[in-house]
């Protein structure tokens, strides 16, 4: 294909290449785990570090992660709405930190110096499988929120304000996590593949501000999941008068 | 498993879906209640504590101010009924002591009439009984003189 006639040395950038793990007759993406362990596990340490000693006058660690803390409640309450939001902050604020921490560790830690077999470490979102599972999540947890807060009241959301709305939403509801994942798999697949390139290309100074794009756009990326992730649910839990 | 053959790779590709799906979902599941325990609770156990005590630090403050207008305005009003309080008692005095100058000058005045006309009346009937007198001897002595001259001749 288009690929196999660039010189041999744009292997490097190894697209839709996977290091396989074989457990039973189930295949994994190795190298998607591998990077989502190392930096939740970095992320874990982060916050175990800041969580600590909890002072009543924050300070260092604690702070940032208050901040975080503050961000990310405002974020869930503003898209939720004060009644039901504490239930949802915590899969919100974790939607939020995966997606960042797996965006900018993808786009900031130099994966390539590692060597796979096959494959290459990269950002975990840049793999369609996560971003499929995290919007399959979504799609579940706006359905569970609907349900456990309204009962079957909830599907009286299907034809609001008007029963001509029922196929559109129907169709929505396979929409929104198509939408989802594909958003956030395309944008930081592309940010790498757009990096990948340029850094093959001239491989000095010029790829920088597209780096930095790419930083920007990881970060509103992660912002842009959480928060439809919060509308959705929040749009489920919402009473119609 | 849906496996393309996408951009030439002879396995996977770009869309490989496959058991890293399930996985990755329970893996985020349990990063849930991870970051929960470790994350959610114990920071906004915090920051919530502290933004009660900051409210309630701003309502306490509030009821204080009231209480302190309540009572700037109670002292106010106190003050204010004193002073007309005090103003009618200087006005009621002032009223008094005109009166009893009036009654003191007036009793005084007629005390002064009554022994002024005592004294005219007495002045009167001493001028009467000492002209009467008068007359009295005047008579005697003509009378005396009458005498002597009859007697002489």
């Amino acid at each position: 294909m288009f690929f196999n006639s660039l010189p041999t040395n744009f292997a490097a950038l190894e697209v839709g290449q996977h290091l396989y793990w074989q457990i039973g007759n189930i295949r994994l993406h190795g190298q998607v785990f591998l990077t989502s362990w190392i930096l939740l596990g970095a992320l874990l340490v982060f916050i175990s570090l800041g969580t600590k000693k909890m002072e009543n006058d924050p300070k260092g660690l604690q702070n940032l992660l208050e901040f975080l803390w503050d961000y990310i409640r405002d974020l869930a309450r503003t898209q939720i709405g004060e009644k039901v939001y504490r239930d949802w902050m915590p899969f919100i604020g974790t939607l939020f930190l995966f997606v960042f921490i797996s965006n900018w560790g993808g786009a900031l830690i130099p994966w390539k110096l590692i060597k796979l077999p096959s494959g290459e470490l990269g950002a975990p979102t840049a793999d369609i499988n996560t971003t499929i599972a995290l919007a399959l999540l979504v799609s579940l947890s706006y359905f569970y929120a609907g349900l456990s807060n309204k009962g079957w009241r909830y599907f009286e959301y299907y034809v609001h304000p008007t029963p001509i709305m029922l196929p559109f939403k129907i169709l929505e509801d396979f929409t929104k996590p198509l939408s989802l994942s594909f958003r956030l798999f395309g944008n930081i697949l592309a940010d790498e593949l757009v990096v990948g390139v340029l850094v093959f290309l001239v491989p000095l100074v010029l790829p920088i501000p597209v780096m930095f794009l790419g930083l920007f756009t990881s970060a509103i990326q992660a912002l842009i999941f959480a928060t439809l992730a919060a509308y959705y649910i929040g749009e489920a839990v919402e009473e119609h008068h | 498993m849906l496996a393309f053959d996408f951009f030439g790779a002879t396995e996977g590709g770009l869309f490989d879906i496959n058991a890293t799906l399930p996985l990755m979902a329970i893996q985020v599941v349990a990063l849930t209640y991870i970051l929960n325990s470790l994350f959610f609770k114990p920071v906004g156990k915090v920051v919530e504590k502290r933004e009660n005590f900051v409210s309630n630090n701003i309502i306490e403050a509030k009821n204080k101010l009231s209480e302190v207008e309540k009572l700037e305005a109670d002292l106010l009003s106190q003050l204010q009924s004193a002073r007309s309080e005090a103003q009618k008692i200087v006005s009621e005095a002032e009223n008094e002591s005109d009166k009893l100058y009036k009654e003191a000058l007036e009793l005084a005045n007629n005390e002064a009439n009554a022994s002024k006309e005592k004294a005219r009346l007495e002045i009167e009937n001493q001028t009467s009984s000492a002209r009467d007198q008068l007359f009295k001897q005047a008579d005697e002595l003509s009378e005396l003189i009458v005498n002597r001259l009859i007697l002489e001749k």
